[in-house]
């Protein structure tokens, strides 16, 4: 097919004579780190140089305020964040937004990839528009939705949903931890479903259709079909789906930031490290939290990928 | 094909309505606030009594002008130019991914792979600091280049994916009739390529605009704060008048982009996402 006519050129030239043929070859080499080089060291650039000066960073005593003071502690940065209290219970909070808000979204976004799978030809253009506005839309406006939705003052929530026990006109569902989670929660749930779904949906088209169609003959159920056909064929994109989100998850700060700003018990590590450093200055204890919640996402990663064997690559294009 | 019956139709308009509902009630509620006068904010009701466009009277011509209109500026400007560089740069490296065979090629798709689940947060108080000693505190730059970390891994897989599908055979073609690789690419490959590389556009813009971290931790005044950090900060007309409603205002404008660019290009941007993302 397409890469047959390759080889047998090259081996014409390679009749001519060998050095053409590695030259040829070494061109090829030199045109793809010369077309992907850029690309590669941006990336590095951006990321790896600042994790390392982070590194570096948390090392010091470092306060921006005064940067006369500035001296190498060891890691006692880190001795300080790891004996208090406010760090374990952020890295809770971060942990239980995680864990809820992926199971939630698996869950709608698999019924929502199903009913864009199903849906008539007539309706799939319109329901995937649909789906996609949360997607594109910005996290804080979401943020802002929601939090209008149930404030309050400007809310209509406590009016609707009066009848709903421990619902009153007076509820102010940000003064409460639980409360304004459950808000946080529901605004990243609506804004990044969309993408699980897309997910899942690419995982269902992977999903032989004579599979099904065999089961149904056999009379299986529709749950049976579900759970002994479909879901162990596409096992892998649901893998891919949970950890990428679960990644994502983690990081949750531009809905706290605009609902709560971490008060009441809402803050995430990503907003205590924004606290520490950007809001107090404290670069050293600042740059050591950073590490230490990359740290955590390398965590999860070498979970995924060793304990369930998520093939991350294979799965992302890659084989 | 089974001929849907009632039943069936009935089922589908229902779910159909279902989707819309989740998809479009939060816009929906946003949007009637932002024509809410101040008195109409606490009567509790989804809809506003009387339909008032003076929020957007206030954010467009009125005294919050300045705020909403250069932060508007500023995040098109620097999403788009960040799109741009991370689509560029992420067009040449995936061609040569897809296309050429050199050493190296895994290392590069790991590492955009790294890149992207990256915890942001973790590379803005060393970029805070360094911003701040080298003059790029607060300025456009000091944005692109941290964005750069967000669109060019997402660009790279996503384009590399479009590139796998595109029959070569036509660049071959041109390189039989004596074009140089570097040609064959320009002539042949470029046009096969534009549809990808543009849904890629679209999909490393949406992230760029999206962006809240950066833009709030890298900047400080108008010069180069972009809109989700300039919400953040609004304040209403009075110190007694929450800006509830100019922010529901400006809420609005900046998804007016997203919904047309979903609605135009709803096809592409799916195929992107799911290629992008796993192979099918």
């Amino acid at each position: 097919m397409t890469v047959t006519t390759k080889p047998q050129q090259a081996s014409g030239a390679a009749r001519t004579g060998t050095r053409q043929y590695s030259d040829r070859t070494r061109a090829e080499r030199r045109l793809g780190w010369l077309l992907a080089g850029p690309a590669f060291v941006v990336m590095l650039a951006v990321t790896a140089y600042p994790i390392l000066q982070a590194v570096y960073d948390s090392l010091f005593q470092y306060r921006l305020t005064a940067p006369q003071d500035r001296q190498f502690i060891g890691l006692r940065n880190y001795g300080v964040i790891l004996t208090d209290a406010v760090f374990w219970r952020d890295l809770g909070v971060t942990l239980l937004i995680t864990v809820i808000t992926v199971a939630v979204e698996l869950v709608l976004g698999f019924a929502l990839a199903l009913v864009m799978h199903k849906a008539l030809k007539s309706v799939r253009g319109l329901l995937r528009t649909a789906i996609l506005v949360p997607y594109g839309i910005i996290t804080v406006v979401s943020a802002f939705a929601w939090f209008y939705a149930f404030d309050i003052n400007s809310g209509y929530v406590n009016h609707w949903f009066g009848w709903v026990p421990g619902i009153n006109p007076d509820l102010n569902w940000f003064a409460n931890t639980g409360t304004a989670l459950f808000v946080i929660m529901a605004s990243e749930i609506w804004k990044t479903t969309p993408f699980i779904s897309l997910l899942l949906l690419a995982g269902l088209a992977q999903v032989p259709n004579e599979l099904t169609e065999a089961a149904e003959v056999d009379g299986a159920s529709w749950w049976e079909r579900m759970s002994r056909v479909v879901l162990p064929n596409m096992k892998a994109a649901i893998m891919v789906a949970v950890l990428f989100r679960a990644l994502d998850a983690f990081r949750i700060f531009d809905n706290i930031f605009i609902m709560t700003k971490g008060a009441y018990g809402t803050e995430t590590l990503s907003l205590l490290a924004y606290r520490t450093s950007i809001g107090r200055l404290e670069i050293g204890l600042g740059s050591a939290i950073s590490v230490l919640l990359f740290i955590c996402v390398l965590l999860i990663c070498f979970i995924a990928i060793k304990l369930f064997k998520v093939d991350l690559a294979g799965a992302r294009g890659e084989k | 094909m089974k001929t849907s019956s009632r039943r069936e139709r009935t089922i589908w308009t229902v779910l159909t309505v279902l989707v819309l509902l989740y998809a479009l009630f939060p816009v929906a509620s946003i949007f009637a606030t932002s024509f809410k006068l101040p008195s109409d904010l606490t009567t509790g009701k989804f809809l506003p009594t009387s339909w008032s466009g003076s929020n957007y009277e206030q954010i467009l011509v009125g005294n919050a002008q300045e705020l909403f209109l250069t932060a508007l500026r500023n995040s098109v400007g620097i999403a788009l130019i960040a799109t741009f560089i991370a689509v560029v740069l992420a067009t040449l490296c995936a061609y040569a991914i897809a296309r050429l065979d050199f050493p190296g090629k895994r290392l590069v798709l790991t590492t955009a792979l790294a890149v992207s689940i990256f915890p942001v947060i973790s590379i803005v108080t060393p970029l805070f600091n360094l911003w701040r000693r080298i003059g790029l505190y607060d300025t456009w730059p000091g944005l692109i280049i941290p964005y750069l970390s967000l669109t060019l891994p997402i660009s790279i897989w996503t384009l590399a994916a479009f590139f796998r599908q595109i029959p070569w055979e036509l660049e071959q073609a041109a390189q039989v009739d004596g074009a140089t690789t570097w040609q064959a690419f320009r002539k042949a490959v470029v046009p096969l390529a534009a549809p990808g590389v543009f849904t890629t556009a679209i999909i490393a813009f949406f992230i760029a605009w999206n962006d809240f971290v950066y833009g709030i931790s890298l900047t400080s005044t108008e010069a180069a704060r972009p809109v989700p950090a300039a919400l953040a900060f609004f304040t209403g007309a009075s110190q007694f008048e929450a800006p509830t409603g100019a922010i529901s205002a400006a809420a609005i404008i900046v998804t007016i982009p997203v919904v047309l660019l979903v609605v135009l290009f709803q096809r592409q941007i799916v195929s992107g996402l799911t290629q992008g993302a796993v192979k099918g």
